[in-house]
């Protein structure tokens, strides 16, 4: 195995071993707390210009499969493991995951104290760092000196979003999803509720959309700072109203900007499967799947049209909102898992039956 | 929601003494629980009839009842305290079986009492197979294909539908009791009958067997507002098909993907809530290793070893938490005691990997089956943490204190290809070490996979760790290659055998070279956030977390895995060694390997390494922590054994010198120190080969207790009556050599005597004397020991307290000491002398409350016994009788002789105490399990040399109205005394034996003594194994059968006729 470094923008060097591509890479260093799910995870397009760490330390143990992917071209920057498995042991195994790093040329470190690059990024929040090429002697001062003066794309959407439009067909309620980054749990929640789909990309006008007569917008996950993309926030305007909506994580994010409310960076994020979340109205508490940088200023939440339905039970951060007036409900948190827990899996059964009530309201209307 | 205010006093029901399959985790769990609710405010009840525990200190609740817990005497309790609700779910087996029994009595229903955290409606669903299974159909969850049976046809019945393999699990009972795979009908007649007498309400799960399934365990816990979380995951090793009580356990599931792992955690959820269980839950499913096909195999609707182990490997303490949420508390409300800063509705996250490995008794019983099964043998077990599987795995190996510290077994060259296959695909207690030797051999990680159906993925970490060992080989003293031997968690030890080198030359090599673990905290959240738990793990990595404090600290190591003749005795006395450093100003530090136990609940000690306790990993932490000492006198042999190599490497020892322990226990100069105080002990000598052994015998005088030195539980001790016996023993028993010779003893009968004494130096404070009901030549750990004594002169009491000053002076003793005397023929002889904490500490402390481990610790950190203001000599008799009755667990382990010797057998204790001395016994003899019928038969059987002491006990027998069975022998001299005696023929005969009268119940008490030879072929051992299989009360020593006797007498009124009236003529 050949030497790779991962250098952070601070200056602190984590010497260990390379696996998959050979490339060199740069990005944010984040990590996530899940202890199972990293084929969702490197695969989970939210993490976009991003490179992953992972805390449990043994990774790859049942290999990568065909079946859970929640994108085909995962879009992260690098990952950083403890120990990466070399013989997995799973039936549904189809090859390893250093193997699969090669064909994606995604670089990944392993044998480093992760949890003291945890404890770091803990410390200072996310860090932007490099991932040097497999074997390459490099001059740290150099790297840093670099890296200070890089600013990361701010397009991540526009990189993970389709180009054209799809449909994922099914003989139930019509939702248009609009793709920032869609984890692929999304869309699998609504076709297995025989939700009759059309993905859009993420930048698809208002008029277009509903020109496709949906029963409900779906606005989906996705990477990066919500201000990024302002053109979705003009369009979510123009949707609020129209029809039922449900947005989740970046969408939740896009909502809530559409409405006149901020958003802010949160020192480390949260990334993981054990994060618990309180429902206002019912005082139930269900631990959700988490992965955003990003969240929803409280403050900010002022004089708009916008209710807070859900906090986050540790640190108090808005988890999910719903419009006053309008059937809008958004969550900051993840109810289609993949990876994580499946606790909130019944959003999607409540957006199903906001978008019947809307329609019988309208054939009563008419 | 808010803590209840509608109760004010609660009753926690405790699990009793300390049997195979419920240990010291429930010690753990209720200390927790008594603690958690008394902060909350309420009154805590606490009853247990284990004195050997900490939730038994008056302290822990606000009234400590020690009794037996049975329907007698908890109702008993009940009545006097008025309850307003009852907590069971923290006893164990043995909390909510009394939960039901006290339901099913009437008297919670009489005095209003609710019974709080599963409600009796979720013990039934869960325990009863039948309403488990139905409640499973309903909720749409596959249970594999089984059937309830009550009877042997009825078990034909199933088998002819579906085949075998299949399962048998006896209803409502402990471990697995009486449960087994069977292969064919004789297997099947044989588990089926004995399952159907251990079952309370007779009655058997028979089921499909689904062995080969991954075994996978979820720890989840609910409150009343319907919040629930799973607390941690484990994977077994070891597929379905071994308890997994017995089975080598990973935290987290290493296997599963995220679908899975999920799949199980939702099913595990909706199980909890449809029992609408408030409080912690064990649920274990099986896996198909090819496909997502599960099955639930069992929920446990309370606290578990399990929860145990799954606290203290994510830092999430379950029990208390439980106990909170009995009374009304919810999971969002409540902090995580870790972190303190985040809620305890989460589920931790490790970022490490924990490896628990069973610690079973078969060093102990070498007859026993050592095949593993649905039937739980273990008696305790070891956790340790690594951040890698190899590492957390070696780490337990090296934790066991089983001779392991790779894994390898001790002479692989003796054994054969054939033998290791059968090994491995037979589970049983060495698996683990023979899996090793087969790699080796180049056996295929594939071939062993056929064999053993244990998972690749483990494999190839075992293979792993195999092919490092060439690695090693071939780079000796290579940086880098140590560097990663250590990563993945060799031991110096194993490195320096393949090294050709010694254990302390690869210390300083590593130690020169920088080559030193760092310590990882233990701390729910996988460093997310800032937490303070000073819980500790080590590991080869960066960055070190654990910050040496300014104060000076002092280090207390731990007893390691529960083991016969090493029990919850020596936590008991850790645990108070470190509250009393704390008390005395010192930063308290605990390194211990044993994750049921108190000592390694973190909130315990100033700071908790969870460490095996060899010299290499002690003295990692030592290097780090600079402590002003060590404590080695309370963590049993296991820490006693580091103390001369600590020594050596310059650590000072706190309390009785390393120089004084060795006056102790080296026989020669014990000799001679016993000679210079001027203190008798009977003739021995020791002796370092066979030869040796029968020439210093024969001058003494057989018959001659013979066993090793430097042993614990008396270990292989034995007495000989005869040179050809010593010869046997010599050969097959012990290896002696110079530097492990073999003592060779006259044996005294007489009353033995164990004092228990602290010393500060200069004075000696002597809590207590005890008498022991059994003659010498029972090992102390087994004989019912009463207190205050009974028969002795205040001449010998003097002669006692003299001798034990003398000694605790003349050894130098600094801390705890126990001494085991003989009286004989009306002379006090020295028999042992054990320079550390004994078993009895608890017991003792409980009785005269003196806290003796805190007094010893102290003394041993200088402040004397009078200035801590406790008097000197020996201690004021308190009022009442105490008695300390061993609880064995023979039950649990087939082919094991139950006959009472040298050598330790029992796995705990109980008390019993009452104002006479049957009063008590006959509440120890209860509260060990023992059915005490008042009327009925007892069968005899004695050896030659019993008889006349025989026939004084069925005279008795006789005048309280039983009838007295007994074979051909024994009944002959039954009669010729003049008693009656119905003769049952002996095994083998035509008409009715020995073997039919016990099975169909004719004898309620048998008395049995050895008769030569430890054959296990010989009768009197199967009619042991009977009463044991038929739950009848064996006694093989006379004098517990005249104390059960005095007891039976005293409950008894006599039946005398009146005397004939002469008639004058």
């Amino acid at each position: 195995m050949t030497n790779r470094k991962l250098i952070l923008e601070n200056g602190i060097v984590f010497e260990g071993q390379a696996f998959g591509s050979d490339l060199a890479s740069d990005g944010e260093v984040v990590f996530t707390t899940g202890m199972t799910g990293y084929q969702e995870t490197l695969s989970d397009p939210s993490f976009a210009g991003q490179i992953v760490t992972m805390t449990y330390p043994l990774i790859g143990n049942y290999g990568i499969n065909r079946d859970d992917f929640e994108t085909i071209d995962p879009a992260i920057k690098g990952f950083v493991v403890r120990e990466l498995a070399q013989t997995p042991s799973n039936f549904r195994c189809d090859t390893t995951l250093d193997e699969f790093f090669k064909m994606k040329k995604i670089p990944g470190i392993e044998g480093i104290d992760t949890r003291k690059l945890t404890r770091l990024i803990r410390e200072m929040g996310s860090i932007k760092a490099t991932l040097t090429a497999a074997g390459e002697e490099v001059d740290v001062e150099k790297v840093v000196a670099k890296l200070k003066s890089t600013t990361f794309p701010t397009n991540q959407v526009e990189q993970v979003s389709t180009k054209t439009p799809y449909p994922s067909p099914g003989r139930g309620k019509k939702v248009v999803l609009i793709d920032f980054g869609m984890k692929h749990g999304i869309l699998r929640e609504l076709n297995k509720r025989d939700c009759d789909v059309v993905v859009v990309p993420y930048n698809m006008p208002a008029e277009e959309i509903l020109a496709l007569y949906p029963d409900g917008i779906m606005l989906s996950n996705g990477p990066g700072d919500p201000k990024d993309v302002p053109e979705a926030i003009e369009t979510i305007k123009n949707l609020i109203g129209k029809v039922p909506i449900f947005g989740i994580c970046l969408g939740h994010q896009l909502f809530a900007l559409a409405c006149g409310a901020d958003s802010f960076k949160l020192k480390f994020g949260h990334r993981g499967a054990n994060h618990p979340v309180k429902e206002l109205k019912t005082g139930r508490t269900e631990l959700t799947s988490q992965n955003h940088g990003y969240a929803v200023d409280p403050a900010s939440l002022e004089g708009t049209d916008l209710e807070v339905t859900h906090l986050a039970l540790n640190d108090g951060t808005i988890e999910g909102l719903k419009h006053k007036e309008y059937p809008v409900f958004t969550v900051q948190y993840h109810p289609e898992a993949s990876p994580g827990p499946e606790d909130s899996n019944h959003l999607f059964d409540e957006f199903i039956e906001l978008m019947n009530v809307d329609t019988r309201k309208e054939q009563h209307h008419a | 929601m808010p803590k209840r205010q509608d109760i004010k006093t609660i009753l926690v029901i405790g699990s009793g003494p300390i049997v195979i399959g419920q240990a010291a985790e429930f010690d753990y769990a209720g200390t927790q629980a008594c603690l958690s609710l008394k902060e909350e405010g309420y009154r805590v009840i606490l009853i247990n009839s284990n004195p050997a525990t900490i939730m038994t200190d008056t302290q822990i609740a606000d009234k400590v009842y020690i009794e037996p817990i049975t329907l007698e005497f908890v109702s008993r309790i009940i009545r006097k305290e008025r309850p307003d609700a009852v907590l069971p779910t923290l006893g164990g087996q043995t909390g909510l079986n009394m939960a039901i029994e006290l339901h099913e009595s009437g008297i919670l229903d009489e005095l209003n009492i609710e019974i709080l955290g599963t409600k009796l409606d979720a013990i039934n669903k869960a325990e009863d197979r039948d309403l488990f299974r139905n409640l499973m159909y309903e909720l749409g969850v596959p249970v594999p294909e089984s059937d309830i049976i009550h009877n042997l046809e009825e078990a034909h019945a199933f088998v002819e539908k579906i085949g075998y393999p299949v399962i048998v699990r006896p209803a409502f009972t402990l471990g697995g009791t009486g449960g087994g795979i069977c292969y064919n009908d004789q297997d099947l007649n044989e588990t089926v009958t004995s399952g159907l007498k251990y079952s309370p309400v007779t009655q058997c799960l028979l089921e499909k067997s689904i062995a080969g399934f991954k075994e996978i365990e979820y720890e989840v816990m609910r409150d009343s507002k319907d919040n629930a979380i799973v607390v941690c995951n484990m994977e077994n090793v070891d597929p379905v098909g071994i308890h997994t009580g017995d089975s080598i356990v990973v935290a987290p599931s290493q296997t599963l993907s995220d679908r899975e792992y999920h799949m199980l955690r939702n099913v595990s959820l909706k199980i909890i809530r449809a029992l609408k269980i408030e409080g912690g839950c064990n649920v274990q499913l099986a896996l198909d290793p090819h496909s997502f096909n599960y099955y639930i195999i069992e929920v446990n609707p309370r606290v578990s070893r399990s929860s145990a182990l799954a606290s203290k490997a994510t830092g999430y303490p379950i029990a208390k938490l439980a106990a909170k949420i009995a009374v009304g508390l919810t999971l969002d409300e409540m902090m995580n005691p870790v972190t303190g800063k985040t809620y305890a509705c989460f589920e931790p996250a490790l970022d490490y990997v924990v490896a628990k490995i069973p610690r079973w008794p078969f060093d102990k019983f070498e007859n026993a089956k050592r095949n593993l099964g649905t039937q739980m043998k273990a008696t305790g077990e070891v956790m340790a943490i690594g951040r890698n599987f190899e590492e957390a795995m070696l780490k337990a190996v090296r934790s066991l204190e089983t001779g392991h510290k790779h894994i390898e077994m001790k002479n692989p060259e003796e054994l054969s290809d054939q033998w290791i296959e059968k090994r491995i695909r037979k589970a049983g207690d060495e698996r683990l070490f023979f899996l090793g030797e087969a790699l080796r051999r180049g056996v295929t990680i594939e071939t062993i996979h056929d064999w053993s159906q244990i998972d690749l993925f483990f494999l190839n970490k075992f293979k792993n760790i195999v092919d490092y060992e060439t690695v090693l080989k071939d780079y000796p003293h290579d940086k880098a290659v140590l560097r990663q031997a250590k990563r993945i968690g060799f031991a110096d030890e194993t490195v320096a055998k393949l090294w050709n080198t010694t254990e302390s030359a690869i210390y300083d090599f590593r130690k020169e070279n920088g080559i030193i673990p760092v310590y990882k905290m233990v701390d729910t959240c996988a460093a997310e956030f800032e937490s303070e738990t000073p819980y500790f793990y080590g590991t080869y990595e960066d960055e070190n977390e654990s910050i040496k404090s300014e104060r000076e600290s002092v280090i207390v190591l731990g007893s390691g895995p529960i083991r016969i003749g090493q029990g919850v005795e020596f936590d008991y006395a850790t645990v108070h060694s470190v509250w009393a450093i704390k008390e005395a100003g010192y930063e308290a530090i605990i390194i211990n390997s044993n994750p049921e136990t108190v000592s390694t609940d973190f909130s315990i000690s100033d700071k908790l390494y969870f460490e095996p306790l060899t010299i290499e990993d002690v003295m990692h932490i030592i290097d780090l922590e600079q402590p002003k000492g060590v404590v080695v006198q309370f963590g049993g042999q296991t820490a006693i054994n580091l103390a001369d190599k600590l020594e050596a490497r310059g650590v000072k020892i706190l309390g009785t010198s390393l120089d004084a322990i060795d006056r102790a226990e080296s026989r020669d100069r014990f000799e001679e120190a016993l000679h210079e105080i001027g203190i008798p002990q009977p003739m021995g000598k020791t002796a370092t080969s066979a030869e040796e052994a029968i020439v210093i015998a024969k001058r003494i005088g057989f018959p001659v207790l013979v066993r090793p030195s430097y042993v614990l539980g008396g270990r292989a001790m034995e007495i000989v009556y005869n040179e050809e016996e010593l010869q046997y023993y010599m050969e097959h028993a012990v290896e002696a050599s110079p530097e492990h010779p073999v003592l060779v003893d006259r044996y005294l009968t007489g009353t033995e005597i164990e004092v228990d004494a602290i010393c500060d130096g200069e004075n000696v404070l002597i809590p207590g004397i005890m008498e022991h009901i059994e003659r010498a030549g029972v090992h102390s750990g087994d004989s019912i020991a009463v207190y205050p004594p009974q028969q002795l002169s205040q001449k010998h009491i003097d002669t006692l307290t003299d001798y034990t000053t003398r000694l605790a002076k003349g050894l130098e003793i600094k801390g705890l000491m126990n001494i085991q005397y003989v009286i004989s023929d009306d002379e006090v002889y020295v028999i042992e002398v054990n320079p550390r904490a004994s078993r009895t500490v608890p017991f003792l402390s409980k009785i005269t409350n003196l806290p003796m481990a805190n007094i010893a610790t102290k003394a041993i950190l200088g402040q004397s016994i009078v200035e801590q203001g406790y008097p000197t000599g020996l201690a004021p008799i308190q009022q009442g009788v105490y008695v300390k009755v061993p609880v064995f667990s023979f039950a649990k382990l087939r082919r094991v002789d139950i006959t009472l010797g040298p050598e330790m057998k029992s796995t705990g204790e109980v008390m019993g105490k009452d104002s006479t001395l049957e009063k008590a016994l006959y509440k120890g003899l209860v509260a060990a399990g023992m059915d005490i019928k008042d009327h009925g038969s007892v069968l005899m059987t004695v050896a030659d040399k019993d008889k006349e002491e025989a026939i004084a006990l069925a005279r008795r027998f006789t005048n309280i109205g039983y009838s007295i069975l007994a074979t051909p022998g024994t009944a002959k001299a039954i009669e010729e005394a003049g008693l009656k005696a119905s003769v049952v023929d002996k095994i083998g005969s035509n008409g009715p034996t020995l073997l039919d009268v016990i099975q169909n119940g004719g004898a309620q008490l048998i008395v049995n003594t050895l008769t030569k030879g430890k054959q296990p072929a010989r009768d009197g051992f199967r009619i042991r194994r009977e009463s044991v299989e038929n739950g009848v009360p064996c006694l093989t020593s006379l004098d517990t059968a005249e104390a059960m006797l005095r007891v039976i007498e005293s409950m008894t009124f006599t039946a005398e006729e009146m005397p004939k009236q002469e008639v004058r003529g």
